[in-house]
């Protein structure tokens, strides 16, 4: 028993002594190290990019250091800098809000390692704090959703909008971004629009109020909602009223998480624009090319807005549940 | 006689709020009390109401209790997404549907426990003591969803959010019954009394017998009881349990309706029905928008500014300033400043000291 204990002491103080005397990227054996301060779990996407994450550094033999911030900038700022102070090779960031990462950034420039932004943009005034962002285009998403309605319904087709929460920069995107589509449409129109807070509950809440005020749904051509989980909210509403979703209102989301491959599969819902969780393995691949070739990568690289539709949903839900 | 229609001015406020809402919600949009039968379901905006009002409307009824021995129960949200997590999970799992109602229910009363014992026995304010769970629930609850949104088949849990006895919405039922079970047992028992004394004065309540710390740590399970039900009812009609979303700031709600209800923060007074009012104000309030079709952004202006209006007609302090025609003591001063300015009218009235 205490030969196990003294081992173990023994074993942890050479650790020690070991990081005490070589950065761990050394210690790895030329491996590249990155430290990746996460926001927390804040819904099931935030959930999968982690995952996503941790998946693409093994497949690219990259040792991944996480840290989960709890919803809260200062969290991540101690994490920010901890892997300064560890030595890491490059740290991502998912902020958790766009200001007041000035300081904490100069210190990690003033260490030389490379920071990489994930999902969401920070607001300075001084680009070369930060590497690149790797994000996507939230109003293109919007726009791609919209061009599928215009095409799906000849351009005529009274809408209902179940936004995200109120003030947030993807409601506020996804908005403008189908907006621009509808008003290329003379035939199209958002009849009704409220918040549906990017939740399931309320997003259910706000599709039965919908259908009452609107003729018991009739007037209703096609629901818009700005993420999966109010679109699938919305389609047990539609069912509750006792119509068809995906057929006597139509039903197209931005985020392509597996459930509404599940309502696509069943013929419930239409269309999904997808946000990738996938947002590391792009952050990956362009400090890899740094490193190697010393190519500065561009400031903002942007991740595709993929459709998706019934067709592959089952291939997909296959494919994704186990990622989220 | 006297004793009815004091109480009735004092709920005045109250459903003369609940009525001009549902009149107001009315005039935006006529269809609103138009009910039919839909798939063996009362489908209309006024069964929406009362359906979405359940939830709120249970924390309302366990929160008026605890609110009632001087204390508040900041930690409802958080065993809602407890229960519902628990639910959810087991379900998926294969657990039969009265072991996983148990369970649900179970958590709520060891959540209800934990807080009864915090406040009764190791004597921590209540709204300390319940930020406790408050901030740490919906980290286990997130802990037993892992963080994803857990989705199950049942047809059994289902029917508990949006099935229907006899064409009544499920929640609305439980809603009810959780009503009279808790009227009966405050109401036909010496327990309500016993209730507001301890909020009243909980030393001397323990002085004149009361056995206080059962007493608080009853209604904090009770309380639990009434929150794991409101959980169940959620995730049940989404079939899902959203953790990071469940309940989420309906703490707020719940002590807003038991307020609004006229139930001091003070406590050593309750009225259990009035607090079901006050959640239908807030839901009446809550589904007129959403017909009227006001842009979102003005949601929360709305509401603020309906609430204050009923808060307002329940101050003490401004009905003061009110005339009250029925009042002979306050008949007086009005008359004299009408005298003021019209004199003539005020002679016929005969108001001169």
């Amino acid at each position: 028993m205490s030969m196990t204990w003294l081992t173990s002491a023994f074993a942890a103080t050479a650790v020690v002594a070991l990081c005490a005397g070589f950065s761990p990227a050394q210690a790895a054996g030329g491996k590249l190290v990155v430290g990746f301060s996460q926001i927390g779990s804040e819904s099931g996407w935030r959930a999968a990019e982690t995952k996503t994450a941790k998946a693409e550094a093994e497949k690219r033999g990259i040792e991944l250091k996480i840290s989960d911030a709890q919803q809260k900038q200062e969290n991540q700022i101690k994490a920010v800098r901890s892997f300064v102070a560890q030595g890491v090779d490059a740290i991502f960031i998912a902020p958790v809000v766009a200001t007041g990462w000035d300081a904490v950034l100069k210190e990690a420039k003033e260490a030389k390692i490379p920071v990489i932004l994930l999902d969401r943009q920070i607001e300075t005034k001084d680009n070369s704090l930060y590497l690149t962002a790797v994000t996507s285009d939230t109003v293109h998403e919007g726009r791609v959703a919209g061009e599928w309605l215009a095409k799906k319904t000849g351009g005529k087709c009274p809408v209902v909008e179940l936004q995200g929460t109120v003030g947030s920069s993807p409601a506020i995107n996804r908005k403008k971004g189908f907006d621009e589509v509808v008003a290329k449409n003379p035939g199209m129109k958002i009849i009704r629009t409220q918040s549906g807070d990017f939740t399931r509950a309320k997003g259910k809440e706000v599709m039965e109020s919908f259908i009452k005020a609107e003729n018991g749904g009739k007037g209703i051509c096609a629901v818009y909602a700005h993420n999966d989980d109010m679109a699938v909210g919305a389609i047990q509403a539609i069912k509750e009223a006792g119509l068809k979703p995906g057929t006597d209102i139509l039903v197209v989301s931005i985020d392509a998480v597996p459930d509404i491959f599940k309502a696509m599969a069943e013929g419930e819902a239409n269309a999904t624009v997808e946000l990738t969780p996938n947002m590391a393995g792009p952050a990956y691949d362009a400090l890899i090319e740094m490193k190697k070739s010393g190519k500065v990568p561009p400031k903002w690289i942007q991740t595709e807005s993929a459709l998706f539709t019934p067709d592959t949903a089952k291939a997909e839900y296959e494919r994704r549940k186990d990622a989220y | 006689m006297t004793l009815s229609s004091s109480a009735l001015r004092r709920n005045l406020p109250q459903c003369g709020a609940l009525i001009a809402v549902l009149l107001a919600n009315w005039l935006l949009f006529p269809d609103f009390f138009s009910i039919r039968v839909q798939d063996g379901r009362l489908f209309g905006s006024l069964i929406d109401v009362m359906n979405r009002g359940a939830p709120v409307a249970l924390l309302a009824i366990g929160m008026t209790m605890v609110i009632a021995t001087r204390g508040v129960d900041l930690s409802v949200g958080a065993v809602m997404a407890i229960s519902g997590a628990i639910a959810a999970t087991m379900t998926q799992a294969g657990w039969s549907l009265p072991l996983v109602l148990l369970a649900a229910l179970g958590a709520g009363l060891l959540c209800g426990l934990w807080n009864g014992v915090l406040v009764a026995v190791l004597r921590i304010q209540p709204i300390i003591a319940t930020l406790i769970l408050m901030v740490a629930g919906r980290g286990i609850a997130q802990l037993i969803t892992e963080g994803q949104i857990v989705t199950f088949v049942s047809p059994g849990l289902a029917a508990i959010g949006s099935g229907a006895v006899l064409t009544v919405p499920t929640p609305v039922v439980l809603t009810a019954a959780t009503l009279a079970v808790t009227a009966l047992l405050v109401r036909a028992t010496a327990l309500g009394l016993m209730i507001e004394s301890v909020g009243v004065n909980r030393l001397s309540s323990a002085y004149a017998g009361v056995n206080t710390p059962v007493i608080l740590i009853a209604v904090y399970v009770w309380c639990g009881l009434c929150a794991a039900v409101a959980g169940l009812i959620v995730t049940a009609d989404i079939r899902g349990a959203d953790a990071n979303n469940a309940g989420l700031w309906l703490e707020l709600d719940a002590i807003l309706a038991v307020v609004v209800g006229g139930t001091s923060l003070l406590g050593g007074r309750f009225g259990l029905l009035m607090s079901i009012v006050g959640a239908a104000i807030i839901q009446a309030m809550n589904t007129g928008i959403l017909l009227s079709g006001f842009k979102p952004e003005f949601n929360l202006i709305v509401k603020a500014a309906v609430l204050m209006v009923v808060l307002l007609a329940q101050s003490p302090a401004l009905s003061l300033l009110l005339p009250r025609p029925r009042s002979p003591a306050n008949a007086r001063p009005i008359a004299a400043k009408v005298t003021g300015k019209a004199p003539g009218k005020a002679h016929k009235e005969g108001s001169a000291p």
